[in-house]
């Protein structure tokens, strides 16, 4: 196969990736999306073992069968409400895998025609050192966004003193490594590269809480493409440069949305310390507010005796895994001719589009589900807001009061409802530790229990 | 009526978005010619140099990521993060040439263990977007009875 062949397949290759992307836009086409990007996939990985000057079928063929074999079933196996952790474990691969690809390059240039050991050309060493450093602070950064969310470790941020300065030190000292790489091209220097910047990522994702999850896993996928671009420079294929760039972009792209989900600005979350133990905002004077009770019963008569009702589904319906008995609930209500919608917000999730994807697992026809924007106005003509699992999402106080910690986060319009039904496993506050008037307020009623367990006893007795 | 304006907007700009990634096509068509032609003058005095091209492209291809991402809907965003991660391993490519060259000496072994964590993402990051994927499905035809309400 001529170079020229190659290059060129390479570029159908780049662009089944857009196309896999653009899919996408629509439901309807998004499967042949996913296709597209494995056709793209197989065009790249059937071109370079051609153009290999000898084929190591022995490596190669084991590796891919031993990664593909332990891909499938992870990725067959997985639950939904999972996902987050498994993207972040993949991430991290990426990065682990550019790392050893920039080694690779380092100790055997000639394979990539980048000059010969100890004689590498200037520009490669640096976009080599650059691959490796995003690189390993995607894999290290990618693990404890995994531990945190699988919650091996806790979600709490971790903050000490002088931390920030500490990771400009190591920001710092990466850069001089570089220099010291390309004067010296030696292999000690490399490696100091890849150890302080694996310590970087660690210390870059320690003092995120867990409420800003849903930004550091957009981050990181950002990041894993901007790894592979980086390696695409070193070994001057475009096919690399332009998926990284595509991968980056989107997960930048991601990342903002979460952030103005959360009205938090990139580096407030990237300096951390949200999340944790600020919990005691607005918690101090309790005792004079009123909630009143509501029962599965009252719920099912006030649904089925509606026009129209508005699900609020949050993460800790997912936790409580109600949205098969939250999804029967609404098929009741919709047989009995109420019109049912779901309203998700941004962050509803602990990553993006995670509460779609958990709707759908549970058979909610995508079309009854919408997003904030779409819907925030209906609340006005609805005549019930079922809340279940959510809570900060829905605080109106993030309209009004400039005091709160989530003031200036968009929020659902619940309280625009005829009557708010709110499912909660006690009276305790939300993730940001903020108190929510909605509880307080006549037309609404708690529905104090387990998400799947009120969800199920108001199926039985709108079966009644 | 929203949801028409929707599938407005939605096929709107998916048209832009492929009106877009033709573009890079011809762009990037032409970027790899230059490329070619460079490699093939070993360096000759008017080529630009890899780098250059090599930022070109990279360019261009954020741009391109840019519009077709932000016409994504966001029902999808956990496939997209699914499909990124999956073609983000194309990184295979540097793997493979580590791993293939008939010899087994460090760089060798790098990268047979670099084939096999990418592999792991590639099979994993499609399987585990199709499963996502094919969960999503439309309300069953006389589903109308809702809306008249």
């Amino acid at each position: 196969m001529s170079h020229d062949l190659a290059t060129l397949l390479y570029l159908g290759a780049s662009i089944c990736f857009i196309l896999a992307l653009k899919g996408l836009s629509h439901p309807e086409t998004s499967r042949r999306g996913n296709m597209l990007g494995m056709v793209g996939m197989g065009i790249a990985i059937l071109v370079t073992l051609f153009m290999l000057p000898e084929l190591n079928f022995i490596l190669i063929f084991t590796g891919i069968l031993i990664g593909g074999a332990v891909g499938t079933v992870i990725a067959l196996r997985i639950q939904m409400t999972a996902l987050p952790q498994l993207v972040a474990a993949f991430h991290s691969l990426v990065g682990l895998a550019a790392v050893l690809v920039a080694a690779a390059a380092f100790y055997n240039p000639e394979a990539y025609g980048i000059g010969q050991a100890g004689e590498i050309k200037a520009t490669s060493l640096v976009e080599m050192a650059i691959g490796t450093a995003i690189g390993a602070i995607t894999f290290t950064g990618s693990i404890v966004a995994f531990a945190k969310l699988q919650g091996l470790v806790s979600g709490k941020p971790v903050v000490f003193y002088m931390q920030h300065w500490l990771n400009l030190g190591l920001g710092i000292l990466t850069v001089i490594l570089i220099i010291a790489l390309v004067t010296g091209q030696s292999g000690v220097t490399f490696w100091a590269i890849v150890l302080v910047t694996l310590a970087l990522g660690v210390l870059i994702i320690i003092p995120i809480g867990g409420a800003d999850m849903p930004v550091v896993i957009s981050m990181l996928n950002s990041y894993s493409g901007w790894a592979a671009a980086g390696i695409g420079f070193t070994l001057e294929n475009n096919l690399l440069i332009i998926t990284g760039a595509l991968v980056g972009s989107s997960g930048a792209i991601l990342s903002y949305i979460m952030c103005k989900g959360m009205n938090r600005s990139f580096f407030s979350v990237i300096l951390g310390g949200f999340g944790g133990e600020t919990a005691t905002a607005g918690g101090a004077d309790e005792g004079d507010k009123t909630w009143q009770q509501g029962s599965a019963e009252d719920a099912a008569f006030m649904m089925r005796n509606a026009d129209k009702v508005i699900i609020v589904p949050g993460y800790g319906m997912a936790v409580a895994q109600a949205q098969h008995a939250l999804r029967e609930m609404a098929e009741l209500l919709k047989a009995e001719g109420v019109e049912v919608k779901y309203a998700i917000h941004p962050v509803a999730g602990r990553m993006p589009g995670h509460m779609n994807v958990l709707l759908a697992e549970a058979s909610v026809p995508y079309d009854e589900v919408f997003e904030m924007d779409e819907i925030n106005t209906e609340f006005r003509e609805t005549d019930v807001a079922f809340v279940i699992g959510a809570n900060d999402v829905t605080n109106p106080s993030a309209k009004t009061d400039t005091s709160s910690p989530i003031y200036g986060m968009p929020v659902l319009n619940v309280e625009d409802s005829q009557n708010v039904l709110f499912v909660k496993r006690s009276m305790g506050s939300g993730y940001a530790g903020v108190d929510n008037p909605v509880f307080y307020m006549d037309k609404t009623y708690m529905l104090l229990a387990d998400a799947k367990k009120m969800c199920e006893s108001v199926v039985k007795a709108l079966e009644k | 009526m929203a949801s028409d304006q929707l599938v407005e907007q939605a096929t709107d700009l998916a048209n832009r978005a492929l009106e877009l990634s033709r573009d890079l096509a011809a762009l990037a068509g032409e970027v790899g010619q230059v490329a070619v032609e460079t490699a093939a003058s070993t360096g000759g005095a008017d080529g630009a140099s890899p780098l250059v091209i090599g930022l070109t492209v990279f360019v261009l291809a954020i741009f391109v990521g840019y519009h077709v991402v932000w016409s994504v809907t966001p029902a999808l965003h956990s496939p997209l993060m699914g499909v990124t991660n999956a073609i983000s391993s194309v990184i295979i490519v540097g793997a493979l040439i580590a791993a293939g060259t008939g010899e087994y000496g460090f760089s060798e072994i790098m990268g047979f263990i670099a084939v096999t964590l990418a592999s792991v993402n590639i099979f994993g990051g499609f399987i585990v977007t199709y499963r996502m994927l094919s969960m999503f499905k439309k309300k069953p035809k006389a589903a109308a009875g809702g809306k008249a309400q």
